[in-house]
């Protein structure tokens, strides 16, 4: 018991080992020689947590963080609205799949009202019909990838081959996104669609494009051909749909014919845009099927 | 096919300059395509044409000092970099 005792008494009275505890007979002066001293392994960590200097240091630096943090997060709020990007994130696996079933095959669905509440959009995760980012975010890294193993297999592959492809695709998307905006300023059509909206829509069509591609790796140019037609009239029909509520006035999306000017800009617009994306999903992967 | 973020820039540079440069006075009257005249009613639509329009002056009156700034660099860049 006696030699458990951490200070050991030596032959010569003096103490063998530094008294470690805390509650040893230097209290006061104990810190500071405890600094000076050179420090034992498993000492450090008392030591710094209990100096007063090395406590002011820690306050100090955690407190220049949390406003390095403030300014950057003002900031980055200014120019990237992270609050509205929040709610195209908010998505739930049930909401993910039935998504991707509507976009492959979206002649059933009958009801493509985007429900309100108290005036602003639901959240994707409670309505199919509400656009997100999570899944053309998800389906444009995908699409590099199998486009990187569809190189692959023709032994065209290097590792810049995936920036590239990755940079292009990102180009035509904000080429189409700005196109869409500029035909929607000419034709002055009052939509609460933004513009991340547009790039949610322009988007989707990566999933369609996956498909076709992995189809085409699996079982050859035919294959890829099939499954491509199916689904570009897929978001052909998904594209009009969606949109149709959105740039068409409430009498012309129900279905009558209404004359005037407008309403036929509108039609076209709608079309061109719907007609748009299969072209893109065509010129996107064609050279990756040989 | 291979494009770039940076070829994308490059077509911005280029696009906006070939529409800051139309000139109210020589060209663009004599072509009928002035200011926009008789554009009438708030309440209407203003028309494509309008738009367009609107859509030029708008450029030629924003983009006037930041497009000087930004083919000055493009020049400079380009002189060092080639």
């Amino acid at each position: 018991m006696r030699q458990r005792n951490s200070s050991m008494e030596g032959p010569d009275g003096s103490q063998l080992f530094e008294d470690t505890s805390g509650a040893g007979p230097r209290t006061q002066s104990g810190y500071r020689n405890q600094q000076t001293e050179p420090q034992q392994a498993g000492f450090a960590g008392q030591s710094l947590l209990s100096d007063p200097m090395s406590n002011l240091a820690m306050a100090y630096g955690s407190s220049l963080a949390s406003q390095g943090k403030e300014m950057v997060d003002k900031n980055l709020d200014r120019f990237i609205p992270i609050s509205k990007l929040k709610y195209y994130f908010a998505v739930d696996t049930v909401y993910v799949g039935k998504k991707l079933g509507l976009l492959v095959f979206p002649y059933m669905h009958n009801n493509w009202e985007v429900s309100y509440q108290q005036d602003t959009p639901v959240a994707p995760r409670f309505d199919v019909n509400a656009p997100d980012l999570y899944i053309p975010a998800m389906s444009f890294i995908t699409y590099v990838l199998v486009a990187g193993v569809a190189l692959g297999t023709q032994n065209r592959f290097s590792p810049e081959l995936l920036g590239v492809q990755a940079s292009s695709a990102l180009v035509w998307l904000i080429m189409e996104v700005l196109a869409v905006l500029l035909s929607l300023y000419l034709v002055t059509v009052n939509t609460d669609l933004t513009t991340i909206d547009l790039l949610a829509f322009s988007g989707y069509k990566y999933v369609g494009m996956i498909v076709g591609l992995v189809a085409g790796l699996l079982f050859g140019r035919p294959a890829y051909y099939l499954s491509l037609l199916w689904c570009c009239a897929a978001i052909f029909v998904f594209t009009i749909r969606t949109l149709r509520l959105k740039l068409l006035s409430e009498a012309a999306a129900e279905g009558k014919l209404v004359r005037g000017t407008r309403n036929q800009l509108r039609m076209y617009l709608t079309m061109s845009i719907a007609a748009a994306q299969p072209i893109f999903m065509y010129w996107l992967t064609y050279h990756l099927i040989r | 096919m291979a494009f770039t973020l940076y070829s994308l820039i490059q077509t911005a540079i280029l696009c906006t300059n070939a529409i800051a440069v139309l000139h109210e006075e020589r060209f663009l009257s004599k072509v009928g395509w002035a200011v926009d005249q008789g554009v009438g009613g708030f309440g209407d639509d203003p028309g494509i044409k309008a738009q367009i329009l609107t859509l030029i002056r708008s450029v030629r009156t924003v983009m006037r000092v930041p497009l000087i700034i930004v083919n000055s660099a493009c020049i400079v860049l380009l002189l060092l970099f080639g």
